[in-house]
């Protein structure tokens, strides 16, 4: 064999490699449809998806399969965890690139790292031990409840909020920084009105894709919220339990029996997978056009 | 009547409130690590380690589980090692600029922000139904893969934008083709960026629970072939806690997998820093 041909299978194999990913990608998308579509199809994509009744084994009468308190109840988590992690994560990431020596500088990092690090189980695991009977004895109720998921949810998302928030304010130039420090404004009048607002989209983009990883995440989520598939009532009561998408997903893969039940998991991993790409691609989206422009 | 605070006790208020919220964001971190070491250090033993579980795994070790968990993250490792390197050379040295290698980022990207239950999902139809692979370490194990390979395909392709263009081109003028420049000269200078790349997949693979449950099974035997269902780690830990089965095993399973995935983390942490003081020198 010559070499000209060797490299060019070398090539090839490398291709192939590269090629992969997207037929995983396609693979995942036609066995989510084959087997969630049938039960779209069967009650309707408006019905599953507004539907208000989840009783797939109905003892009386038919059976039911509404997520619609599911995604309620994955989208209430997410925004619950992102108004308490963004305050924190942003001053986090002002502290880490404007103000923080050295030190402090490779002790936050170290601490992100570690952070990301905790498998959402431990987070979950914390949660269930310390979080829960917490909220039972402090507010009252079971315990079990929005706020608890929006705590866990929050601490996961903040490493990557702090990060790619960090990223978005170290990239703003520092003739704009100083430039404003020359006209006699104070550090944090600088970091308010200079920095913040440059910085802005960089945030916009961190905050969306925080979103779309809490609407994905499963085990934390699954461990502290009750996991009823009810909406809360009143619909502001953080202190109600409730269940996400993805909890129905684990929990019910158990002893769902193949057929429409089963299938209606599926669908519901249709619904999930498209509600985070949606998401994600919004944020790339973000990031590529503000990495574009300050070129 | 209007108070009008001086700017620079706003500013000093401004840095105290930024230290305050860094330094309460370390402490929590510092409190649920500490919390769950506290707790569970005295359950960890010899015999913890390496004994079966009874009952359930209220009384017994976790041996098992740490077996499984091994198994199926060697798995996942072996296979997407050399197709993620693969597809990173492939994207960082061969692609040309056109719509399939679009296409083939896009790719990439998708896959790394699919929901890990939605690939658990996948697993479970593809390799445990419709392959037939049933609940075992195989169907595990290749779930995890999907889960991280997109995560092997970037920090690899990192690694290799880090080598000096002078380096392949010095290379290449020698008169070595390019399979030869990447495999003598690319690969051997982007090799502690992409060790610790994988060192870290393995810590993310380590507490996936979502992706393993409904294709790994969670059988508390000893595993005998790449065809028998296992429980890992994590999962043992989410069937103890929200069973109620044991606390004080459900803390000691923790001990051990945060430990675990501590020490991979300090490990990817020492090959940088080892690589980056020789950088210096």
């Amino acid at each position: 064999m010559n070499q000209r041909t060797s490299e060019r299978i070398i090539e090839v194999s490398l291709f192939l490699a590269a090629l992969l990913a997207i037929v995983i990608v396609l693979l995942i998308l036609l066995f989510l449809i084959k087997e969630g579509a049938p039960v779209l199809i069967k009650f309707g994509l408006r019905d599953f998806v507004l539907g208000m009744n989840w009783n797939p084994i109905a003892i009386v009468g038919e059976p039911s399969y509404g997520i619609f308190p599911m995604v309620v109840g994955s989208i209430y988590i997410a925004i619950g965890a992102l108004i308490l992690s963004i305050p924190f994560g942003v001053a986090s990431a002002v502290f880490l690139i404007e103000i923080a020596p050295g030190w402090a500088q490779s002790v936050i990092r170290r601490g992100i790292e570690l952070l990301v690090g905790i498998p959402s189980v431990v987070l979950g695991f914390v949660g269930l031990v310390l979080l829960v009977p917490l909220i039972r004895h402090t507010f009252g109720g079971c315990g079990f409840s929005i706020l608890a998921g929006s705590i866990i949810l929050a601490i996961m998302a903040l490493p990557h909020i702090i990060t790619i928030s960090a990223d978005a304010i170290a990239n703003v130039p520092t003739s704009t920084r100083e430039a404003s420090l020359a006209l006699g404004a104070t550090r944090w009048q600088t970091i308010r009105h200079v920095i913040l607002p440059s910085a802005r989209s960089g945030i916009v983009a961190a905050v969306i894709l925080g979103m779309g990883n809490s609407i994905g995440e499963t085990m934390a989520v699954l461990m502290v919220t009750g996991n009823t598939p009810i909406l809360p009532e009143p619909i502001y009561n953080v202190l109600d339990p409730v269940r996400t998408m993805t909890s129905n997903i684990v929990i019910e893969m158990n002893y769902a029996a193949p057929g429409d039940h089963q299938q209606a998991l599926f669908a519901t991993g249709i619904v999930l997978f498209l509600m985070v790409a949606i998401l994600n691609a919004i944020s790339h989206t973000i990031i590529r056009s503000k990495r574009v422009s300050t070129r | 009547m209007k108070t009008i605070i001086p700017r620079n006790t706003i500013d000093k208020m401004a840095t105290v409130m930024l230290w305050a919220s860094a330094a309460s964001a370390m402490l929590l971190l510092s409190y649920i690590i500490g919390y769950i070491l506290l707790n569970g250090m005295w359950v960890v033993n010899l015999s913890f380690l390496l004994e079966s579980p009874r009952l359930s795994g209220a009384e017994g070790g976790i041996f098992p589980a740490i077996v499984g968990t091994l198994a199926l993250v060697a798995v996942a490792i072996i296979t997407a090692v050399p197709v993620g390197i693969g597809a990173a050379i492939y994207l960082t040295s061969y692609a040309p600029d056109n719509a399939l290698t679009r296409t083939i980022n896009f790719g990439v990207e998708c896959l790394a922000g699919i929901p890990s239950v939605v690939i658990g999902l996948f697993g479970y139809a593809f390799l445990v139904i419709y392959l037939g692979f049933g609940f075992s370490i195989l169907a595990g194990g290749l779930s995890l893969m999907f889960m991280i390979l997109p995560w092997t395909v970037r920090t690899s392709e990192e690694a290799i934008k880090t080598v000096p263009m002078e380096l392949s081109e010095g290379s290449l003028a020698l008169g070595a083709t390019k399979w030869q420049t990447i495999r003598r000269v690319v690969i051997p200078s982007a090799i502690p960026g992409i060790t610790t790349g994988v060192i870290l997949g393995i810590g993310k693979a380590i507490g996936e629970t979502a992706v393993i449950m409904y294709t790994a099974g969670s059988s508390l035997l000893l595993p005998h072939s790449i065809f028998d269902p296992v429980r890992t780690l994590p999962y043992h830990l989410y069937i103890l806690a929200s069973e109620g089965i044991s606390g004080k095993m459900a803390y000691g399973t923790a001990v051990v997998l945060l430990g675990m995935v501590l020490a991979i983390n300090l490990l990817a942490v020492a090959i940088q820093r080892r690589y980056e003081s020789k950088e210096v020198k």
